[in-house]
C-alpha cells in the first residue's frame, strides 16, 4: 500500500554515521576510563557542569517563552494576551525588520517589510499599545533586538515609566549582541566600534537602573542556523562574550558585577546528546574562562545562564507535522542541558508566521515535557553517564580549539571586520547543504522516507492583514502630528551631541527621545550622522 | 573540469538580497555552488533596494538574476525588481527567487514573471540543472 522504504528494506542505505554532527567520532561503547573525570561533582559548584542551581528546575522551572509578534502593536498585544492566558510564563517580542534595522515605516526600504517578521514599534506610542493590559512589573519580557537594542530598551523603560512601574522592578532581556549580527542575521547598522560602545552603555546603565534585567544575551543561535556546528556555535559565542567582557572592562565596568547580568542564547538541533553536552561543556568553559582570565570568583558572576530556541533550520517544509516531533526531542535536549528559558518553534515556522493553532501546539509541547515526562524531577539526570561525561569533555576541548583559531587570527572583532568568520560560516553552510543533498544528513520526509506525492501541506495558512502597512503608516503620521516638535528636536540634538564622545552614557538621552515620541528612524539617523554605517565585506 | 561539471561556464549571474532580510546563508551557498558550476557570480551583499539590484544587473550585463528573500516580502520585492528590469528594457533577463516561500505564493511568483522558484529543501544540483537549462 505504501511506498515508504523501511530502513532494512533492500536498497535502503544502512546508517553508517559514527560521528556527531560536529564531527566528534563516537565509540560504540564508552567506558569510565575513557573520561578524564568521570564524576561531574555537584550542581551549583564550580565549574557548574551539572547546572548553576542546587535544586535545578524544582526551585526554578525554566521560563516558557514563545517568540511572537507580527503586524501592528494591536494585533501582537492580542496574541500576547492569548499566550499568557494559555499559561506562557514570559513574553518574547519579535520585531519587524524596519524596527530592527532602524528605518521608520515610511522609508522606502521599510515599506514592503512593515509588520512582516515581527511587530512594528516605531515609537513609544506602539510600545504602550503593545503592553496595554499587561503589567510590566509582573511579566518578564525578552526582545530579539540588536542594531537598535539600546533604543528599544530605552523605549521599554519609558513605557514602564508611563505605566508607573519602577524601573528597578523590570525583568527581561534584550538580545543586544551585535557581533553575531555581522556574522549572521544581518541587522547591523553602525560600524563595529560604535556599536560596541552602544552595547557597553546599555549594559552598564542597566546594571545600575534595572538590576534584574539582562541587558545582553550573547547569541550563538543565528550563526548555528547559518550553518556552523554545535561546537562552533558555542565557541564563537564564548569568543564574542569575551569581547564584550573586554569592552565593558575597558569602559570601567567591574566584571564581577556586570558578569552577573550576562546571558546567552542558542539553538538546539536534533542530535540529542550533542546538544545536551554542548550546554554542559559551554557552562563550565565559560566559568573557567572568567575565573582563569579575569580572576572572577563570585558565584553568580560565573553562572552561565542561557535561553534556547528549539527548531529553526532543523525544521523542514516537507511533511511539516513531523516538525512537532523534532521540536519535542529538541525540547528534551534543552532541558537536559539545563536551559533557563525555552522557546519551541511551531511546526509551520519553516515557511510562515505560526498560526494560533500551531503556536498552541508548540506551547503544549513544553507543557507536556515539563508536566508529564518527569524530566525536571532531579538535577542533571544525565550526570555521570559515561557517554555524556566523555562527550562533554570532547566538546569542551573542541570548543577551546576553535577559540584558539580565532585568537590566532587576531581576535573576533578583526575576524568579523575582515569577513573571515563570515566566509568560514558560509563554507560550513555549503558543507551542511551538500551532506543533506547526498543523504548523509538524514532529514525524514525530505531526503529519506520520502513518498511520491506526499502531502506537504500544513493545514491553515497564516495570512497577515493586508491593511497593516496602511494602518501603521497612518499611526506614524498621527504620532508625528501630535507630539511636541520642539521637545523632539531638543532630545535628538542632545542624543547626537552625546554620541560624539564616550564621556556620556547614551541611555539617558535615548530615554528622553523616547518620552518625546521621537521615532526609531530619527534616533538612528542622528547616530548614523556621527558614526556612519557598517560596510559589509561581501567577498564570498 | 569537463563542460558537464561546469554547466554554467561563461555565465554571469547576479545573486542579490533585496530588502532588509539578513539571512544570507542560502544566498551564499547558492552563490558558491554557482561559482563551482563555472558561473561568474556577482553577490550584492545584504540590504539592497530593488533599484540597486536592477542597476547592478544592467551594469554587470548578467545572464540571470537570483533573489534570495526569507522575510515574507517576496511578492512586493520581486515585483519591483521585475518591473524595474522591464522599464529599463531588460525584461528578458530571467529572474529566479529562492528563500522561504510559502507553497501558495510559488505560483503567484511564476505568474508575475519569475522563471523559477527554489526553496531550501531542493538539492543544489537541481537548482544548477534548472538554471543551466533555462540559460542555454
Amino acid at each position: 500500500m505504501s511506498a515508504v522504504p523501511m530502513p532494512d528494506a533492500p536498497g535502503a542505505k544502512p546508517d553508517t554515521r559514527v560521528a556527531t554532527p560536529s564531527g566528534i567520532e563516537v565509540p560504540v561503547v564508552v567506558t569510565r576510563d575513557m573520561t578524564v573525570d568521570a564524576d561531574p561533582g555537584l550542581p551549583a559548584t564550580y565549574p557548574y557542569t551539572r547546572g548553576i542551581f542546587a535544586d535545578g528546575y524544582r526551585g526554578r522551572p525554566w521560563t516558557i517563552r514563545q517568540y511572537s509578534g507580527f503586524g501592528s502593536a494591536e494585533e501582537s498585544n492580542q496574541r500576547y494576551r492569548f499566550l499568557l492566558e494559555q499559561g506562557q510564563t514570559g513574553l518574547s517580542v519579535a520585531l519587524d525588520l524596519p524596527t530592527q534595522c532602524g528605518y521608520d515605516p515610511d522609508d522606502a526600504m521599510a515599506r514592503p517589510e512593515i509588520g512582516k517578521v515581527g511587530v512594528s514599534l516605531f515609537s513609544l506610542s506602539e510600545m504602550e499599545t503593545l503592553f496595554e493590559g499587561i503589567d510590566l512589573g509582573a511579566i518578564s519580557t525578552s526582545f530579539t533586538i540588536n542594531g537598535t537594542a539600546a533604543i528599544l530598551y530605552a523605549m521599554y523603560l519609558a513605557a514602564a515609566d508611563r505605566q508607573g512601574v519602577p524601573r528597578g522592578k523590570l525583568t527581561g532581556t534584550i538580545q543586544n549582541d551585535i557581533l553575531k549580527e555581522y556574522v549572521a542575521r544581518g541587522t547591523w547598522i553602525f560600524p563595529v566600534r560604535p556599536s560596541l560602545r552602544l552595547i557597553a552603555d546599555s549594559v552598564l546603565y542597566s546594571n545600575d537602573v534595572t538590576p534584574r534585567f539582562n541587558a545582553i544575551s550573547i547569541a550563538g543561535a543565528h550563526v548555528r542556523d547559518a550553518g556552523c556546528t554545535a561546537v562552533e556555535e558555542m565557541a564563537y559565542t564564548l569568543a564574542n562574550g569575551l569581547a564584550y567582557v573586554d569592552e565593558l572592562t575597558r569602559r570601567g565596568g567591574d566584571v564581577a558585577r556586570f558578569a552577573r547580568r550576562l546571558s546567552f542564547f542558542f539553538y538546539v538541533h536534533m542530535d540529542l546528546f550533542e546538544e545536551a553536552c554542548k550546554f554542559r561543556a559551554g557552562r563550565r568553559l565559560w566559568a573557567k574562562l572568567l575565573r582563569e582570565r579575569y580572576g572572577v570568583t563570585d558565584d553568580r558572576a560565573l553562572h552561565f545562564r542561557f535561553g534556547v530556541v528549539c527548531g529553526g533550520s532543523s525544521l523542514v517544509a516537507a511533511q511539516p507535522y513531523n516538525n512537532i516531533v523534532r521540536v519535542a526531542i529538541e525540547n528534551v535536549a534543552a532541558v537536559l542541558g539545563g536551559a533557563q528559558s525555552i522557546f519551541t518553534c511551531a511546526y509551520d515556522e519553516a515557511f510562515q508566521i505560526p498560526t494560533e493553532f500551531s503556536a498552541e501546539i508548540a506551547l503544549r509541547t513544553q507543557q507536556i515535557v515539563r508536566h508529564e515526562s518527569g524530566i525536571a524531577a532531579t538535577v542533571d539526570p544525565l550526570g555521570g553517564s559515561h557517554y555524556v561525561e566523555w562527550l562533554t569533555e570532547r566538546m569542551e576541548s573542541a570548543m577551546l580549539e576553535v577559540m584558539r583559531e580565532i585568537d590566532a587570527y587576531g581576535g573576533v572583532v578583526k575576524a568579523i571586520e575582515d569577513g573571515w568568520l563570515q566566509r568560514r560560516i558560509a563554507a560550513r553552510a555549503k558543507e551542511r547543504k551538500e551532506a543533506t543533498d547526498r543523504g548523509e544528513r538524514v532529514v525524514v520526509g525530505q531526503n529519506r522516507f520520502r513518498r511520491e506525492a506526499q502531502d506537504d501541506g500544513c493545514g491553515e495558512a497564516f495570512r497577515l492583514d493586508p491593511d497593516v502597512s496602511a494602518r501603521v503608516l497612518a499611526k506614524l503620521a498621527r504620532v508625528k502630528q501630535n507630539r511636541d516638535a520642539g521637545r523632539v528636536e531638543r532630545a535628538l540634538d542632545a542624543l547626537e551631541a552625546a554620541a560624539a564622545t564616550e564621556a556620556e552614557n547614551l541611555m539617558p538621552p535615548l530615554i528622553e527621545c523616547c518620552h518625546a515620541y521621537a521615532t526609531v528612524g530619527e534616533m538612528v539617523s542622528r547616530l548614523k550622522r556621527r558614526w556612519g554605517e557598517f560596510q559589509e565585506p561581501v567577498r564570498l | 573540469m569537463s563542460a558537464a561539471a561546469r554547466p554554467l561556464a561563461g555565465k554571469r549571474i547576479l545573486v542579490a538580497k533585496p530588502g532588509l532580510d539578513g539571512h544570507d546563508a542560502g544566498a551564499k551557498v547558492i552563490a558558491l555552488a554557482l561559482r563551482d558550476a563555472g558561473a561568474e557570480v556577482i553577490y550584492t551583499g545584504l540590504r539592497k533596494s530593488p533599484d540597486f539590484i536592477v542597476r547592478a544587473a544592467l551594469d554587470e550585463d548578467v545572464a540571470a538574476v537570483g533573489l534570495s528573500i526569507l522575510s515574507g516580502s517576496h511578492m512586493e520585492l520581486t515585483r519591483e525588481v521585475l518591473e524595474g528590469l522591464r522599464r529599463a528594457g531588460a525584461g528578458d533577463v530571467p529572474v529566479f527567487v529562492g528563500g522561504t516561500i510559502p507553497p501558495q505564493d510559488r505560483a503567484a511568483l511564476l505568474e508575475a514573471g519569475v522563471k523559477g522558484v527554489f526553496t531550501n529543501d531542493m538539492p543544489v544540483a537541481r537548482v544548477i540543472e534548472d538554471l543551466a537549462r533555462s540559460l542555454s
